[in-house]
């Protein structure tokens, strides 16, 4: 297995096909240029190597009475994660590093550091989450899952379970987002490859395709039965759909249903400057949080959420202008964010160690824009969504910020790090990853 | 199929280079570290020379290019390339206007996965694309040979676009 997915060279390709790697190497190599070297494959740039620690780490602002620490760094690119019942924490990583794509942290000596650093797991991927004794991690194709004994240990790292297996991946919108409900089922996004649904992706004047065809295998949620091995598409429903990308979601314990943030479309001005300014294209549409039920129909690409004129509005591939209204048929979200936030992690905060008016409500990890060019990027932050009686309920705020590490930074998009995935801890604590240098936060409340 | 057409064009462009380099024999040899504006002098059809070019360059860049590789050119992160320093924009002319003309998707660059998309950008004219690449073979740190129109037009009537 070891040896499938060997880490010595950066380029290995894990999730591509051996005639693309054939493909490039040999065009690489004749035009004389250089191959695939380089370090493990961790956060941005050329040849970042393993990385020292970074007093910035600290920098992060939240509430007075929070406090956010630095559990780890330097991980890899490190999505979500999910902790046990005393506080070892397991984590994915998008791609492997050292051969290994989830690393587990455990506070081996009870004095506050996650000094012992275990990594297992020969896939990349995103989901995490532990449900019934088990540890579930995805792939971008595939669900898995690992036993745990009572202590949280993953009794057999080098055999888990197939749960789910054959999942589309096209490359855009890979992630395969995962939660679980407490019935013993698995929820699991599988992403739209596609901004809108054009013929050609993402090209100016290629027209829409009507119906979308790609709504009958992607672009929603599908639920499988979290405990039955090698189920295929067949084996599972399409719960909900219309839903263009979603990466953070949660099971809300209080509402008893699924609560899902989606990832709105992008370039209403690259492809209609005739709609659309820069201005405009920077904000809408919304990223937006649904409830979701069985047969759930968010619209994906027919419409869009507009927050400022606060309706749905009909996408202008289908013959919309900005303005005209988009099908009543379709769900209204329950709450909208600005555009091009990237919503990629959602929690409902269940514990007691924050304040009161925290439980219940959300958390959301915004990893920030970059279809806001030419205009500011924005996020790179952790909100804070009040809810009220198992609905949103007043205006959401800013809870946890400067992951970017400056307003510049914000800005021009060159983040230091970039919120993914969000984790409560069995003190009530909250955990915050990066998946561009790989460190984690731990907030805590102190009365 | 993407990939395989992208990887047809790679092999396709090396064969139209080999021809080009062939074909060259009998012209003087160029300067070995021409810099842009001298090869916007010498072979150049770029109207107005090199500087025009560039400014024209730089106006596609922000309306066609910016969204997704940003001002700086840095790119984005896991879903859209850096162009700065890139071997694709500093090395062959005709694996680099394929690259606009028909677009790219699911190449690693560097041992990284891109998970956005780029379009095809064939609506561009020769002109338009010649500039965009002069601007960027030469902007953010970059330093490369002008890309002209005329270069654009024979690349494109080699080009199966889609
Ligand atoms: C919709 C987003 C988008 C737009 C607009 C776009 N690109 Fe790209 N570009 C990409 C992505 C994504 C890749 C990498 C695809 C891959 O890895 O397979 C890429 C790759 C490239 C590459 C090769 C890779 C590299 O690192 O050099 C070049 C050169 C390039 N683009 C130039 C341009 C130019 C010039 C324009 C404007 C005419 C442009 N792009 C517009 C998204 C975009």
């Amino acid at each position: 297995m070891r040896s499938l997915f060997s880490s010595g060279m950066k380029g290995s390709t894990v999730k591509t096909m051996p005639y693309r790697a054939l493909f490039i190497a040999l065009c690489l190599s004749v035009t004389g240029l250089l191959a695939c070297a380089g370090d493990g494959g961790n956060g941005p740039g050329k040849g970042g190597g393993p990385q020292k620690t970074d007093p910035a780490d600290s920098g992060i602002k939240v509430p007075s009475g929070f406090k956010a620490t630095v559990v780890a760094q330097s991980l890899g690119r490190t999505r979500h994660l999910a902790v046990t019942d005393n506080g070892m924490i397991y984590v994915k990583l998008e791609r492997l590093k050292d051969g290994k794509g989830i690393v587990r942290l455990k506070d081996s000596g009870h004095h506050g550091t996650m000094d012992d650093v275990m990594g297992f797991g020969h896939f990349g991927g995103t989901g995490m989450a532990i449900r019934d004794g088990y540890l579930y991690a995805s792939s971008d194709e595939e669900v898995f899952r690992y036993k745990l004994d009572a202590d949280g240990n993953v009794i057999s790292p080098e055999h888990p379970e197939k749960i789910v297996t054959g999942l589309l991946q096209r490359g855009e919108h890979e992630a395969k987002a995962i939660t679980l409900d407490y019935d013993g089922n698995l929820y699991v996004n599988i992403g739209a490859y596609s901004n809108a649904c054009q013929v050609q992706d993402r090209t100016k004047g290629s027209p829409a395709m009507n119906p979308c065809p790609i709504l009958d295998s992607a672009g929603g949620i599908w639920k499988f039965k979290a405990g039955q091995p090698n189920q295929t598409y067949k084996d599972g429903v399409r719960y909900a759909t219309g839903l263009r990308n979603v990466v953070g979601l949660d099971w809300n314990k209080s509402t008893n249903s699924l609560f899902v943030m989606q990832h709105g479309r992008d370039q209403l001005s690259d492809l209609f400057p005739q709609y659309f300014d820069t201005k405009q294209s920077a904000e809408l549409p919304a990223e937006c949080m649904y409830e979701l039920h069985m047969g759930s129909n968010c619209g994906w690409p027919y419409i869009y959420y507009d927050q400022i004129q606060h309706k749905k509005v009909l996408a202008p591939e289908y013959g919309g202008d900005g303005k005209k209204d988009g099908d009543a048929k379709f769900q209204d979200p329950v709450a909208a964010y600005p555009g091009h936030l990237a919503p990629n992690g959602l929690l409902f905060y269940t514990g007691t160690m924050f304040p009161e008016r925290y439980r219940n409500g959300a958390f959301i990890a915004f990893h920030g824009s970059w279809n806001r060019a030419p205009e500011p990027q924005k996020g790179y932050f952790v909100v804070f969504q009040p809810f009220k009686d198992g609905k949103p309920s007043g205006a959401w705020e800013v809870f946890a910020d400067n992951f970017s590490g400056s307003p510049e930074l914000t800005a021009s998009g060159r983040a230091r790090h970039r919120p993914c995935g969000l984790a409560q801890g069995p003190d009530g604590s909250l955990y915050v990853t990066d998946d561009s240098k790989g460190t984690i936060w731990k907030i805590t409340y102190n009365k | 199929m993407k990939t395989y057409s992208m990887g047809i064009l790679f092999c396709g462009g090396l064969i139209i280079l080999a021809a080009m380099m062939m074909s060259q024999t009998t012209r003087p040899a160029a300067p070995a570290r021409a810099t842009p504006a001298r090869t916007a002098r010498t072979g150049s059809t770029a109207q107005g020379g090199f500087a025009a070019s560039m400014a024209r360059g730089k106006q596609v860049y922000l309306q066609q290019c910016l969204a997704c590789h940003q001002a700086d050119a840095l790119g984005v992160e896991n879903m859209n390339p850096s162009l700065v320093k890139s071997k694709y924009v500093l090395g062959d002319k005709t694996v680099l206007v394929r690259i606009v003309l028909t677009g790219m998707k699911g190449v690693e660059i560097d041992g990284d996965a891109y998970h956005n998309v780029m379009a095809p950008h064939s609506d561009l004219t020769d002109q338009q694309i010649a500039d965009v690449l002069t601007y960027v073979r030469n902007s953010f740190g970059n330093k490369a040979k002008a890309v002209t129109a005329a270069e654009v037009k024979a690349i494109r009537a080699k080009t199966k676009l889609n």
